[in-house]
């Protein structure tokens, strides 16, 4: 299946969830509303001639300093129809909040605590959201574009 | 007032143990780094392994942000440092793919440069997952392997050392091609390494792969099956020791692979030895496939010729069109992925790698559950992770 | 008083440790002195005896201790040799002082002891162990007066105290309060009580056939027929006795494919992971003179001792004789540990329960029933019977067990 037609397809299973459908890049991605992101991941995982069992990757995206919005990618991957799809999410910076795909594709769990990890996003349903790669006690999620590194880490100076 | 306790003659034994918990690392002699594995023990018998990375994290991405696309190369050695060349061309691929998608700045990458990257890449995908065998066996408690391991990957770095100067950190595949062009005799150098080294993975074979001991540790232990593989996103050897055939140099070939003639190596149920899908030894196993296959592939590039011509595609600047890209390349480890988000500016907004390791060990708390403390090692030894790139 | 203290001196214990025989080593230096030193010998008897037996244990003191020094060389050769490399090359010629200068380096390395261990079993363990292993050596019959004493429950005394070891060792692993350092102990100690029945049982199917605790009596009993005398080849189940006790050996003294107790990629360094200095030295030392100790003991008990090969020949025979036997035996230990990985612990515990300790008790039947039939005369015809059966059995085990390989099944199917 092209990406386009898992729109239509999507378009006409979620409705008003499916926000927009990006063509002209050189991966098309479809943007989907936050809150449904899980059931779309679920439909895509299970739904007949999708079967998206793998999920390749997923980020955090943050575009420009400006901008008061996150992104977060879903690169899925059919391994018994070798096709693929890109999902997007946007929600805001100031409470980014996105419902977790960590049930429909185990993988999610660590992918999902990274992005949290560097990004702040908060994934709802989770089962152990912290931090990954960062120490416990780090504060500021790092690959945010406003991110300013602390003078102090436990009395050691990070900027050298 | 507690209520009365009722009055008994005997007094009741109730076997009771308490969980010990033990650090395993970050610096233990084979987490392969700086892994650390929050171990619950019953025992012997582990209850529960939890991973806890992040000890060789190098702000990777960050880092990536503030360079220019070809500045970023010199960091992605870093991230699987045991596979840099691999690494190297993943990055470049993606990179050339996103190009690509404007004409005015598409180019195609010379057929010289194809060919080095495939020599090269393929001795890598040797060289690693020589180390590969030789720490597993290490890990398992063979000492011998590992410096028969490490003799014969000196000679391949030896190889790198002449192509490209460097012995750990190349450098050497750049955006458009590689850094440069072979030195003289270098192909006799590869095909007498290649010659030397065919009959040695049978040796290493009936050495550590037959070995009774060998067997009984590893096969049926930690049984991974197809469904749980791809459900945790695992690529690679890890996917194949599964039994699945998956593989991108045969599935969604890039670069010059459909001209070579070569077989996916993957796991095998064998009930002579207990060998079940999935387990630590075809896990293993297929890693000594691969390198077989790895030298027909090489045997071919030699007998083949290799075209004459530039070694570096003709471009102006690495500036690639506003747009986004995820590309996938099957690095020893697995399936290396990189998404680039670009701007139109000479700087990435943002690059991310999907590393396999990462996904692997993430799979480990599932795997270890139940076993012994000496199957999370072979676990950890045949998942073959680098820490360089789970935490980058 | 002076016949007491004479009679202290001569046979201190006398329920156990009688005096048999006239051949050990303080008589000879008895001996010695009185003919070779005139002074000494007008001193009254007892003196003398007491001196000759101080400087018996002053020789044992002094030479034992080089075999480990020895040994270590030689299994930094050996292994270097099966890797493909050279070993040590730098300290003397072909680096035969290396451990010299390794042992003088550990000597002035700090001694540290961890903050919340137990100090003192911290400290005590390693000299148990030391000692224990090397209180072994006072019953192994190096010649035929070569021998600290001749005891009369002298394999029983080793069986004894090589056992104790693995107090040193549950000790050790609790002093350091380090989880790893525990659970190598607990393994040890798992795996040497275990591994102590094989051994014994093996044992008893040797003194069975023998009717001896003596180790020279044992000794005496393999002479005449030169290697046909050997107990190794005189029953076939004596012949299967002592690989039981070969790989119970192994597994007594840690060593691969048994060395969980200090598993390195597993465990870290297992029991002796917090030691350092010489301290740890120690451990090693005495790692190394077991694993000599438990070689002599086959070596003694199955493979004729200090008899040489060919009869009436001394070739391969006398101290020299012996020491070969157990240097092979040696050898072949570390060759086993440089190509073979480790095993489980289950799978450790499995091979002594259900494999090793049936196979003994089925070779004490056995041994029964030819001692009842054949008597133990050593006559070449019953040695004949016993080498039939021991090459047919060989071929037999050959064409069932066969070898189990990953490359019989079909070749690999193409996916192309």
């Amino acid at each position: 299946m092209t990406p386009q037609e898992i729109y239509t397809r999507l378009k006409g299973e979620f409705g008003e969830s499916i926000l927009s459908f990006e063509e002209t890049v050189v991966d098309p991605f479809i943007v989907v509303a936050p809150e449904s992101i899980a059931d779309v991941g679920r439909y895509l995982a299970e739904g007949e001639a999708l079967v998206f069992d793998f999920l390749m990757c997923l980020s955090g995206v943050d575009l420009s300093v400006k901008a008061e919005d996150l992104e977060v990618v879903y690169h899925l991957y059919s391994m018994t129809h070798r096709h693929n799809v890109v999902l997007k999410v946007i929600v805001h910076k100031e409470n980014p909040r996105v419902p977790t795909v960590e049930n429909i594709w185990k993988t999610a769990n660590w992918h999902e605590r990274e992005t949290f990890d560097l990004y702040g996003i908060v994934f709802d349903g989770h089962s152990d959201l912290k931090r990954i790669l960062l120490p416990d006690d780090w504060e500021g999620h790092p690959l945010r574009k406003d991110y300013k590194e602390p003078d102090f880490y436990r009395s050691m100076r990070v900027p050298y | 007032m507690a209520a009365p306790k009722p009055e008994s003659k005997f007094i009741e034994l109730k076997p009771f143990t308490d969980e010990m918990v033990v650090n395993m690392g970050p610096q233990h002699p084979s987490t392969h780094g700086v892994l650390r594995l929050e171990l619950k023990l019953d025992g012997e018998v582990v209850r529960e392994a939890i991973p806890h990375i992040g000890y060789l994290h190098r702000c990777f991405e960050k880092h990536s942000e503030n360079l220019s696309y070809p500045q970023i190369i010199p960091f992605t050695d870093r991230m699987d440092y045991i596979a840099a060349m691999n690494q190297n061309w993943g990055f470049c691929l993606a990179v050339e793919k996103l190009m690509a998608a404007d004409e005015k700045k598409g180019f195609e990458v010379p057929e010289r440069a194809e060919y080095l990257r495939v020599l090269i890449c393929e001795l890598n995908r040797i060289g690693s997952h020589l180390l590969s065998f030789g720490t597993y066996g290490m890990d398992i408690g063979a000492f011998t392997p590992f410096l028969y391991a490490f003799r014969d990957r000196e000679k391949i770095l030896l190889l790198f050392e002449k192509i490209c100067g460097a012995r750990l950190t190349y450098n050497y595949v750049r955006i458009g091609g590689v850094s440069r062009d072979m030195p003289p005799q270098f192909l006799d150098e590869v095909k007498e390494f290649i010659d030397y080294f065919e009959p040695k993975i049978d040796q290493y074979n009936s050495l550590l792969t037959d070995n009774e001991i060998f067997m009984e540790r590893t096969t049926g232990v930690a049984v991974m099956d197809n469904a749980m593989a791809i459900n945790y996103g695992i690529t690679g050897p890890n996917l194949r020791g599964a039994g699945s055939q998956w593989d991108l140099r045969k599935d969604e070939p890039y670069s010059i692979y459909d001209r070579f003639d070569f077989d996916v190596a993957y796991g095998k149920e064998i009930p002579e030895i207990g060998a079940v899908l999935g387990d630590c030894w075809n896990r293993y196993k297929v890693r000594m496939d691969e390198m077989k296959e790895s030298v027909r592939i090489i045997r071919q590039i030699l007998e083949g010729d290799i075209p004459d011509g530039p070694i570096m595609a003709e471009m102006k600047a690495v500036r690639p069109p506003k747009g986004e890209i995820f590309f996938r390349s099957e690095a020893p480890r697995g399936e290396l992925g990189f998404y680039i988000v670009s701007d139109g500016t000479p700087k990435p907004v943002r690059v991310r790698a999907k590393s396999p390791c990462f996904t692997a060990l993430s799979a480990l708390q599932e795997l270890s559950r139940g076993l012994m403390v000496a199957d999370i090692i072979a676990i950890i030894g045949s998942i073959d992770i680098v820490m360089g790139e789970v935490d980058r | 008083m002076l016949p007491v203290f004479q009679q202290f001196v001569q046979n201190p214990f006398p329920e156990f440790f009688a005096q048999a025989g006239s051949e050990n080593l303080s008589q000879l230096v008895l001996e010695f002195l009185r003919s070779h030193v005139p002074f000494l010998a007008t001193l009254p008897d007892p003196v003398l005896q007491l001196i000759a037996m101080l400087a018996v244990c002053v020789i044992f003191v002094a030479v034992v201790p080089l075999l480990p020094l020895f040994l270590v060389l030689a299994e930094r050769k050996v292994s270097a040799h099966i890797q493909d490399r050279v070993g040590p090359m730098r300290v003397g010629p072909h680096g035969v002082l290396q451990t010299l200068a390794d042992g003088v380096k550990l000597i002035f390395k700090e001694d540290h002891i961890p903050r919340q261990g137990d100090k003192i079993l911290f400290i005590v363990a390693p000299y148990i162990i030391f000692a224990c292993s090397f209180a072994v050596f006072a019953a192994i019959p190096f010649g035929k007066s070569i021998l600290v004493s001749n005891l009369n429950i002298g394999i029983f005394y080793i069986m004894a105290i090589s056992s104790v070891v693995v107090i040193g060792v549950i000790m050790a692993g609790w002093a350091s309060n380090s989880k790893w350092s525990l659970l190598g102990a607990l393994r040890s100690a798992a795996q040497i009580v275990s591994y102590e029945i094989p051994i014994g049982l093996s044992i008893l199917a040797v003194v069975m056939l023998v009717e001896s605790l003596k180790m020279q009596d044992i000794v005496m009993n393999q002479g005449g027929l030169g290697i046909l005398s050997w107990i190794v080849f005189r029953t076939p189940f004596t012949f299967i006795a002592f690989f039981v006790f070969f790989i119970s050996a192994i597994a007594e003294v840690n060593r691969t494919p048994f060395d969980l107790p200090e598993a390195e990629s597993e465990l870290v360094a297992g029991f002796h992971t917090e030691y350092s200095g010489m301290r740890f030295a120690l451990f090693f030392i005495a790692e190394y003179a077991n694993m000599f100790a438990v070689s002599a003991i086959a070596a003694t008990l199955f493979l004729g001792g200090w008899k040489g090969i060919i009869p009436g020949y001394e070739f391969l025979g006398g101290t020299p004789g012996f020491v070969i036997k157990t240097m092979l035996l040696v050898f072949v230990m570390m060759w086993i540990r440089w190509t073979l990985p480790r095993l489980r612990v289950d799978q450790l515990m499995n091979l002594c329960w259900k494999y090793l300790i049936p196979i003994s008790f089925f070779n004490i039947l056995g041994i029964g029933i030819w001692v009842l039939i054949f008597q133990n005369d050593r006559n070449p015809a019953h040695i004949g019977i016993s080498l039939l059966i021991i090459i047919l059995g060989i071929i037999g085990a050959y064409l069932v067990l066969g070898k189990r390989s990953s490359q019989s099944p079909a070749p690999r199917a193409s996916s192309a």
